[in-house]
């Protein structure tokens, strides 16, 4: 299928980009990587006037050290994510989680903002970002506003961000030395997580000094783990014992034809394990 | 209608085609480059992969407008002078394919593979194809022949 008829504007900078979204108020919709809106649009689920594709503007893209924090442009690819050693040194668990997502081919084209603005609770970007304390800049009509994580998600599908403003970059504290493991559990190839956990590890003298948890499709929207954090903090990374079973506290995750809400509760203990095993070796 | 100007498999051309045109029209159908082909509706299948500034995309979620000012190569591209693409070459001599629908696709993502990994295992061949799905062959004598023009060479030949 094909999508219906819209104008089709191509700003070059923020601002004109801003500008372009407020004229276009209602009708307009913005494009990044097109990775989940052409579906959309081709299924005619949605079918704006106006697309605002981002694509052209520089500012956007890119990551780059700030002090103590990494800064990853929205319209950064999940294969640029990937491939960066920043990412790798800084903020390991992101890196690993941005090449489970999808395929090759729709890595090269998503945006890491696009995938955090959609929000869809089985993506693989918001348990990483969420455990690893990252700040949203969002840009809008009346200037530039900062939102931490845990206020970012909001519910299935929606974000802190709201009508005409754009989400312009994630500033993510610098986890440096840190381990960092996503451990995603699906059932065939490219398919969206079924449950998938974040881990990022801080282990001293070979126990856990500091330990952050993030869980994917735990809920409507990605949850931190917080019990387990606690729970995991001077264990040796030889033997987590029962410091992962709390990892389903609290969630409420759906039931559908790829399992119903206790699996999934039981799946997050189990990849909870596995990842901040994986995280500590690593 | 919006102008666009876009490089495919060499030879630029520019077109007025509408905003919600996507790629893999375009190339089909005003280009009539049909070697590139539509297997799904969802994204999911990889029949329809072409390469975007040299990187693997697929043409059914990318719109014609997007593709202004780049450059597309589609696996009629791939051969020159007559002669195939050791990529090609190597789907040939290995019976990579059985009835072929995935076939442009398929070489075309194993040739972005080996962009990245001028030497992939087997375990990375998979992983790497993972986006483009194939109903006849079982996959075995795809992932051989990838293994084989990588043996071959043809990395140096994906870089280019
Ligand atoms: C077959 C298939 C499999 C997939 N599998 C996975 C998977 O396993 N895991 C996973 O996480 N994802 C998966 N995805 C989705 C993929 O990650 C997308 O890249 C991502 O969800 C959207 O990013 P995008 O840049 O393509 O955004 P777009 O599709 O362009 O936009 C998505 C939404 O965000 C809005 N938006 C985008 N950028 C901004 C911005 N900067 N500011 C404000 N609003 C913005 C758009 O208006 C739109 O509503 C899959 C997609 C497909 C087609
Ligand atoms: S036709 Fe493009 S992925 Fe199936
Ligand atoms: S050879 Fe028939 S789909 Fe792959």
């Amino acid at each position: 299928m094909i999508p219906a008829s819209f104008e089709y504007l191509a700003p070059t900078s923020l601002a004109d980009a801003l500008s372009a979204l407020a004229e276009a108020g209602d009708e307009g919709k913005v494009l990044a990587g097109g990775q989940s809106l052409l579906p959309v649009l081709r299924m005619r689920l949605n079918a704006p006037e106006k697309v605002i594709d981002l694509g052209r503007i520089e500012e956007l893209r890119g990551i780059r050290e700030d002090g103590d924090h990494l800064v990853i442009g929205a319209m950064t690819t999940h294969a640029d994510v990937a491939a960066s050693d920043l990412v790798w040194e800084h903020a390991a668990v992101l890196a690993d989680a941005a090449a489970e997502v999808a395929d090759p081919q729709i890595r090269h084209r998503g945006t890491i903002g696009g995938a955090l603005v959609h929000a869809d609770p089985a993506g693989d970007l918001g348990a990483p970002v969420l455990a690893l304390d990252a700040e949203f800049v969002i840009a809008g009509p009346g200037g530039e506003r900062t939102v931490a994580a845990a206020d970012f998600f909001v519910d299935l599908f929606e974000t802190a961000v709201e009508d005409g403003e754009l989400l312009t970059a994630i500033r993510i504290p610098k986890h440096t030395g840190w381990g960092g493991h996503y451990e995603k559990f699906v059932r065939v190839a490219h398919q969206w997580s079924i449950v998938a956990v974040a881990a990022a590890v801080r282990v001293e003298d070979g126990a856990i000094a500091e330990a952050k948890v993030g869980l994917t499709n735990m809920g409507s929207t990605p949850l931190r783990a917080a019990a387990v954090e606690s729970a995991l903090v001077g264990r040796s990374t030889g033997d987590l014992g029962d410091a992962c079973s709390a990892a389903a506290d609290g969630t409420n995750p759906p039931s559908d034809l790829n399992g119903d809400a206790e699996y999934r509760k039981h799946l997050a203990t189990v990849l909870t394990k596995r990842a901040v095993l994986a995280a500590a070796g690593g | 209608m919006t102008r666009i100007s876009v490089t495919v498999d060499g030879v630029k051309y520019s077109d007025d085609v509408e905003p919600r045109t996507l790629l893999v029209h375009y190339l089909r159908e005003n280009l009539g480059k049909v070697g590139t082909v539509i297997g799904c509706d969802t994204s999911n299948c990889g029949a329809c992969t072409v390469h975007l500034d040299g990187r693997s995309v697929k043409a059914c979620n990318v719109l014609a407008v997007q593709a202004d000012g780049h450059e597309v190569t589609t696996i009629e591209g791939l051969a020159e002078g007559g002669q195939l693409h050791p990529m090609q070459q190597a789907f040939h001599e290995h019976h990579a394919l059985q009835c072929g629908y995935c076939t442009p696709g398929m070489i075309m993502q194993a040739i972005d593979i080996l962009k990245d990994n001028a030497s992939p295992s087997e375990e990375q061949i998979r992983a790497g194809l993972e986006g483009n799905l194939c109903r006849c062959t079982g996959y075995h004598n795809i992932v051989k022949a990838v293994s084989a023009a990588a043996e071959a060479g043809a990395g140096s030949k994906a870089g280019e």
